[in-house]
């Protein structure tokens, strides 16, 4: 029995970096959506750069600019006492930042298709911007909402370079599943590899099913 | 469509002022209106499509936010963009009943209405949920979704969740455009009701002469983004010609006439206009001595030198010719017959006929309309 340890952490992972996605993302689809900035095209453009760079490539800058020399590295070390790289929460930082346009085009395209006559008939009816975004956006959009979390969680259970640039390889720490998975073909030990591999395998396609089947209009391609 | 059988209402309400001093500009489209709007009743903003109807209904909701310029309801400032004031629309007291209904699929017929019911901030609410309830037939339909409504109570639905928000002005955009005529006969007696109901002044946008003879008392006539007339509907809709041309395609004369008898065996009611009396099929809801307002089509009128006899054409008024237009580049010409109290009615014949029967300007005339073709209730 192999250890499920890599497992678990990339579930937790994943999760976390979920729900702060969503947290962060979804205002920044609204605005998106919404703004007629001279920004956007290029907010629009570092949303998506994700989709375009090799992990490697985004796996080396964090390194630089969340390690112990940088501001950002150093200020966390003397908040918290510990290191932003090499640790979990160097890898959440990494995830938010990676799967990203996962989370935001989905909801920006979904944000889009309501158009203004929606949020005008619910000013119509005396419902405030913020009032109408919870009472009539967000169900609206319910569908996008969970496309993209769905999507966000699974492509942060299948990173791996960034994780292996930030977070390295420390078991409970930051040894996720694909690199469990690497470390035991670089063992010759492949009845686990084939054990966390088939896993990770049918983990994937049942979500992938559960979006197409469920979920529908969903887009997750930089336009 | 060719009766409007509008009664021409009486007000308990007090008249409420809308000022309305607003430009706006578009690529290719200028709205500028300057008016002081006294509202009572249905308000018809009548003109062609493009003409700015819509986009004026939207700058009063406050729905186009580069609107410049200032309005005021009643005294309260609404916007005046010389002092950067804007009242945002969820502040406006005003209720929107848009063109494709917008109700949220997401909630049920009861949760459209509840979102509406929830959100007026005023401690005491003069339009009761049950009294709407009651006004638009919904009690049937609450627990229904949406999705699977005729074009018709979708279109009641909205208005209903539109007074829930205890609007003081109920603006209404096109409301039946979206629906056939089905569906319009089955919405209009409710929306003729409206002002009297609830007690609030509405304005009415439509580019139907027949709805808007029906419905409005009042009509402002909205041509390339300016005010070409504004009066009683009668008069500004017999005079659309004069004020500007391009506002209805289709000649016809709006005859405001009384209910004077209700003939229950032949299924016909006799109004009368200025002492001449003609039958239309019966209106049933009307008691005598009630005004009415009629779409008479000019096509659906002849004219004769002599009095007619053995002709199935019933209603025969006595009148003066007194003009005929015609242009030489078609058939037809359009002779214009004063009936008395002040009403011209237009009559779509030939030149040819013209010419045949002679007919010159001063000459007394019968104006032939058809009874039958008031037929078909708008």
């Amino acid at each position: 029995m192999p250890d499920l340890g890599p497992l678990w952490l990339s579930l937790t992972l994943a999760g976390v970096t979920t729900v702060i996605l969503l947290l962060l993302g979804t205002p920044l689809a609204w605005w998106l959506s919404g703004t007629r900035s001279r920004l956007k095209p290029a907010i629009e453009a570092v949303t998506a750069l994700p989709l375009v760079l090799p992990p490697t490539v985004i796996g080396f800058y964090f390194l630089i600019a969340l390690g112990p020399a940088s501001p950002i590295g150093s200020f966390w070390m003397k908040v918290t006492g510990d290191a932003l790289t090499f640790s979990f929460s160097g890898l959440v930082v990494a995830s938010i930042i990676y799967s990203l346009p996962f989370t935001v085009q989905p909801l920006q395209s979904a944000f889009e298709s309501l158009g203004r006559s929606p949020l005008e008939a619910a000013a119509s009816l005396r419902a405030s911007p913020l009032d109408t975004f919870f009472s009539v956006v967000i169900p609206m959009s319910k569908r996008s909402f969970i496309a993209a979390a769905v999507l966000t969680f699974a492509h942060t259970i299948g990173e791996f370079g960034i994780v292996l640039m930030v977070g390295g390889n420390i078991p409970g720490k930051t040894k996720v599943i694909s690199i469990a998975i690497y470390e035991h073909v670089e063992t010759l030990n492949y009845a686990d590899a084939h054990l966390l591999s088939a896993s990770l395998l049918i983990f994937s396609f049942a979500v992938l099913f559960v979006v197409y089947a469920f979920v529908r209009g969903h887009r997750v391609i930089a336009r | 469509m060719h009766l409007s059988g509008g009664t021409v209402s009486s007000h308990a309400n007090p008249p409420v002022e809308l000022l309305l001093q607003v430009r706006i500009t578009y690529p290719g489209f200028k709205l500028d209106v300057d008016h002081r709007v006294l509202l009572q009743g249905i308000t018809g903003l009548f003109g062609a499509s493009g003409g700015g109807k819509s986009t004026l209904l939207r700058i009063i909701a406050g729905f186009e936010k580069t609107a410049r310029g200032k309005i005021s309801f009643d005294g309260d400032a609404w916007q005046d963009s010389s002092r950067r004031q804007f009242l945002p629309s969820h502040r406006r007291p005003v209720g929107f009943v848009f063109q494709d209904t917008r109700l949220f699929d997401h909630l049920d017929v009861a949760g459209n209405l509840a979102f509406a019911a929830q959100r007026h901030k005023l401690k005491q609410s003069s339009i009761g949920q049950q009294e709407v309830l009651s006004a638009f037939d919904l009690q049937g339909l609450l627990s229904r979704r949406v999705t699977g409504l005729s074009g018709g109570e979708r279109q009641r639905i909205a208005i209903a969740r539109t007074l829930l928000t205890q609007p003081r002005i109920l603006l209404l955009d096109e409301p039946l455009a979206a629906l056939d005529r089905g569906r319009k006969s089955e919405i209009l007696p409710y929306l003729e009701s409206l002002p009297q109901r609830f007690g609030i002044p509405v304005i009415y946008v439509s580019h139907s002469v027949d709805e808007v003879a029906r419905l409005c008392d009042r009509v402002i006539a909205l041509q390339d983004g300016h005010i070409a007339a504004v009066g009683g509907a009668a008069d500004v809709l017999n005079h659309l010609d004069e004020h500007a041309t391009r506002l209805s395609t289709e000649l016809f004369t709006v005859l405001e006439a009384k209910v004077i008898e209700q003939l229950t065996d032949v299924q016909l009611t006799r109004l009368d206009h200025a002492g001449q009396t003609f039958v239309v099929p019966m209106l049933t809801h009307l008691p005598n001595g009630t005004d009415v307002r009629l779409n008479v089509r000019a096509s659906d009128v002849a004219i004769a030198t002599e009095a007619p006899r053995n002709l199935s054409f019933r209603n025969v008024l006595r009148g003066t010719l007194s003009g005929i237009e015609s242009r030489p580049d078609s058939p037809f010409a359009t002779a214009l017959v004063d009936i008395g109290g002040g009403t011209t009615v237009r009559a779509q014949l030939t030149r040819h006929a013209v010419a045949e029967l002679n007919l010159r300007a001063g000459m007394p005339v019968f104006a032939l309309l058809k009874t039958a073709s008031f037929d078909r209730q708008s």
